[in-house]
């Protein structure tokens, strides 16, 4: 036998099982990154059976391939230019009719395609029994059945895949009503342009009115746009239905009755999953379990990550005294501790604690579907700042560190929501912000006055949140979102799943955030900062009203907040706040610290997740609100007799 | 009872929870002057029929079909104010009894035909939100022909007034492009059943059972999915094939 390489793609709706399916699959041999360009997770793994080289794209979840959403063109772009060797269609079994109209559109490009029906075992719990023979006979596609958490039926799949992969292409696409094909061939007789994508399915998307293809098509063949918007016209006649609804609606009624010629139902028994169910949607249960579940989580991972972030300042502490014992304390060792050093500590007392935990927290929420139910219960919350209900769950994760509340902006689904999304984390108060607020304006000022901050803070997150919505582009979407079944997460796809996000952020941002510190200490040794410092007097002195030292102490933050202060004390040589600041000063100071800019790693995040241009705009406009707002607190403070 | 007092009861209970409230039987005895005691029989009585649902000591609600029957005769009512109003100069006090008197005579095919004259207004001249046009049309220019048939379509009303427990089918879609794509590759195309699972009384997402998936959506979004809410007393069937189609065959 010839060993051959083959590229294999993973498709199928969200909360199927495709995730899993690649874990197990490829273990440890994978990489998490994004699509060129994209905010959109790219996938990719190997595995090798029986001298074969498999390799694997788990391409986004998915519910069909048209242009809503960058994963959706992702995808199609995927399998259309790229030409997988096979496509492997993973089925939720629990759902089918619904799975099954994203089936037809896969099969519409007409690739070499094999089904994993997924979840058996879910569905037979639910009573629902599903024949994978005659699946397979009714629509042409071999069907292999699968319990991807359990590991069962993987073998079985590779191998379809690997036979599969030998054979000429020969997917039939099912036929939709005659009518409709009628139109289908009409307009893909005239089409004379050459695309990747089969005649047939460039046919289906200029009568459904997808913008991108027409966009293609019309400007070479301006002709066929009559041609399309007569066939258009035809069938929406007959049908009394705009066009889209038409063809969704074959594929629809397709499944249903294939379903219904594939499956049986029993009775099932109630299972613990809808017990759970019925308290966690429950309209006032639901809401004191998932306050009561947030808060855990919060307070789990709050009280691990202080506990693991001082232990690990502390051996680092215990390494530096080593390292200047060692090598002495001179100019230049300082420098390397200082420049290089400094910036890797920073992302690790930054990611291990606090980001490892939460991203672990996350997939266990996502695995279980319970996250799904937390976005439905605090829709109507969210669309106060311009978001919906799925936008919760990144803010959430912003009280305990930004970073990963950029990163999970992903969740939302268009490049708009992602971006308010993100920008309005940026603004939450992660716990580096409470470190100084506490630290700072709850210990000396007067712990109402710390609380203050909090609901400036969120005054502020409403108002911006506003303003982004309005000024962002593209038309803004509602929550639509599929609530799953709960079921027990798997172990090691959590854990997997973990350890390469970690991994993907560690590459992307750790460069950024090294060399953003090497570029800080350079600056500090050529003097540059003093000079700098001393060029922002104006705004941190004259307008802020803080004192000389602040403004080398703000740079410095932009690295880590919470060092701020260690780095006020040791500038104004002394830890007591209350010798060289007033209280005023301390609010303000606070103020600016809480809002200024994100930090470099979320900075580092948000360039990675969308680019410098944005990163940019978002730390620049926070810059201003922050200086802006700064001066008039101070002023109106003032005024108030805050001493 | 007459479909006149029916109309009227509706109507108050509608008033109330637009509002965001549900109508006390003592609040709708004041609006609608009549004695408490026949307020609380009418009450139970559309309640029976699945018009309203009733929760003692806090009020009533109107049901899906009981808010369809509501839009309709509320949208009269304020299509005819803002007519009586900005085309015939009557005074704002007048304007809302004249129109209660012809709200009932009014067929449906000239309700549509004064909403395309008066240019599909939003509001009636009190502000109120006048309930949407619900024929399957894209714009004004469509209405003519589709309110020809009016008088025989299924009662209409959105996704979003549906109680959890009621089902209804999918009328169409109205709304941007990009979110009818999305609402319908979800499933919900024309034709479907689907079974509201969870929902607040006024605000919030909707949960809905569709396709035996269980599937949330916005509120507003839930406002642009059109629903049937008629059976004729028959059961929900599964979706009717929609269009002709060729037949397949199960292989035994």
């Amino acid at each position: 036998m010839s060993y051959r390489k083959i590229t294999v793609a993973l498709a199928g709706n969200a909360n199927v099982g495709k995730s899993v399916i690649f874990n197990q699959l490829t273990g440890l041999h994978q990489h998490v990154g994004n699509w060129p360009g994209k905010t959109v997770t790219r996938a990719e793994g190997t595995l090798t059976y029986m001298g074969h080289e498999i390799d694997v794209i788990d391409l986004p979840g998915i519910y069909s391939l048209s242009a809503y959403s960058i994963e959706e063109l992702v995808s199609r772009e995927y399998i259309a230019f790229d030409q997988p060797d096979v496509l492997v269609n993973v089925v939720d079994a629990t759902s089918l009719e619904r799975n099954l109209a994203f089936t037809f559109q896969l099969m519409e490009l007409e690739p070499r395609m094999v089904i994993a029906l997924n979840q058996i075992d879910v569905a037979e719990s639910k009573g629902i029994i599903v024949y994978p023979e005659t699946l397979s006979e009714l629509i042409g596609v071999p069907v292999v059945p699968t319990v991807a958490v359990k590991g069962a039926g993987l073998t079985d799949l590779v191998e379809n895949v690997i036979d599969l992969s030998t054979r000429p292409k020969n997917l039939k696409p099912l036929r939709y009503g005659r009518e409709i094909e009628k139109s289908i061939d009409t307009i893909s007789s005239q089409l004379r342009m050459e695309l990747p994508y089969p005649k047939r399915w460039v046919g289906i998307k200029l009568l459904e009115g997808d913008e991108k293809i027409q966009e293609i098509i019309f400007k070479e063949e301006p002709s066929l746009r009559q041609v399309v918007e007569a066939e258009t016209l035809r069938l929406e006649r007959i049908h009394g239905h705009d066009i889209k609804s038409i063809i969704a609606s074959e594929r629809y009624s397709l499944a249903s009755e294939i379903t219904q010629n594939c499956m049986s139902l029993v009775v099932p028994e109630t299972t613990f999953g809808d017990r759970l169910e019925s308290v966690t949607s429950h309209p006032v249960l639901g809401y004191v379990f998932m306050v009561a579940t947030i808060l855990l989580v919060f307070l789990t991972i709050f009280a691990f990550g202080d506990w693991l972030a001082s232990t690990l300042d502390a051996v680092f502490s215990v390494l530096r005294t080593l390292y200047y014992d060692r090598l002495g304390e001179t100019n230049l060792t300082r420098f390397i501790w200082n420049g290089l050093a400094e910036g890797i500590i920073g992302g690790i007392v930054i990611v291990l604690p606090y980001i490892a935990p939460f991203y672990l927290v996350l997939s266990v929420l996502e695995d279980s579907g319970y996250l799904a139910r937390i976005a439905f219960l605090m829709d109507s919350a969210m669309h106060a700042i311009g978001l919906h209900g799925k936008g919760f769950i990144p803010i959430m994760l912003g009280f305990g560190c930004n970073v990963p509340a950029v990163l999970g902006a992903k969740i939302m689904e268009t490049e708009r929501e992602r971006l308010i999304c993100a920008f309005v984390a940026t603004m939450v108060p992660c716990a580096a912000r409470s470190v100084v607020i506490m630290g700072l304006v709850a210990a000396y000022v007067g712990f109402e006055w710390a609380f203050s901050l909090y609901v400036i803070d969120f005054i502020l997150i409403f108002i911006l949140g506003r303003i982004a919505y309005k000024i962002a582009p593209d038309e803004p979407v509602g929550l639509i979102m599929e609530i799953p079944g709960y079921r027990l997460p798997s172990l090691k796809t959590t854990v997997q799943r973990t350890w390469f996000r970690l991994k993907g952020f560690i590459y992307e941002a750790f460069p950024i955030m090294v060399a953003g510190n090497l570029v800080i200490q350079i600056a500090a040794v050529l003097g540059l900062l003093t000079i700098v410092g001393r060029l922002m007097n104006p705004v941190t002195s004259g307008w802020l009203g803080l004192p000389q030292a602040s403004g080398v102490v703000l740079i410095f933050g932009v690295l880590r907040k919470e060092l701020t202060l260690i780095l006020l004390a040791s500038l104004m040589g002394s830890n007591d706040f209350s010798s060289f600041l007033t209280p005023l000063q301390m609010f303000v100071f606070a103020f600016v610290v809480m809002v200024y800019v994100p930090c470099l790693s979320t900075i580092a995040a948000l360039v990675k997740e969308f680019s410098l241009r944005e990163a940019a705009i978002i730390s620049l406009s926070e810059i201003a609100v922050a200086v802006i707002l700064g001066g008039l607190i101070f002023r109106v403070l003032m005024v108030l007799g805050l001493p | 009872m007459s479909s006149e007092s029916l109309d009227e009861y509706l109507e108050a209970i509608y008033g109330f929870n637009e509002k965001g409230k549900l109508a006390k039987n003592q609040d709708l005895s004041e609006k609608l002057k009549v004695s408490p005691p026949s307020v609380t029989q009418m009450v139970k009585r559309l309640a029976d029929e699945g018009l309203v649902e009733y929760k003692p000591y806090k009020g009533a609600v109107l049901t899906g079909k009981g808010m369809a029957l509501a839009q309709k005769v509320v949208r009269k009512h304020r299509l005819l104010e803002r007519f009586l109003h900005d085309t015939l100069g009557i005074s704002s006090e007048k304007i809302h009894s004249e129109a209660c008197k012809m709200e009932h005579g009014m067929s449906d095919e000239t309700t549509a035909a004064l909403c395309a004259v008066l240019e599909n207004p939003a509001t009636c001249p009190d502000n109120d939100p006048i309930p949407p046009c619900n024929l399957n049309v894209e714009s004004c220019d469509q209405c003519s022909e589709a309110r020809a048939n009016i008088e025989h379509a299924p009662l209409t009303t959105q996704l979003s007034s549906l109680k959890p427990g009621e089902k209804a089918r999918v009328a169409f879609i109205r709304g941007g492009r990009n979110m009818t794509q999305r609402i319908i590759d979800m499933g919900l195309t024309p034709g479907t059943v689907i079974k509201m699972l969870h929902a607040a009384p006024f605000r919030g997402p909707v949960e809905v059972e569709v396709r035996s998936t269980s599937l949330a959506l916005g509120r507003r979004l839930a406002g642009q999915v059109f629903v049937y809410v008629e059976d004729e007393g028959r059961p929900w069937v599964r979706a009717h094939p929609h269009g002709p189609h060729h037949e397949i065959v199960r292989q035994e």
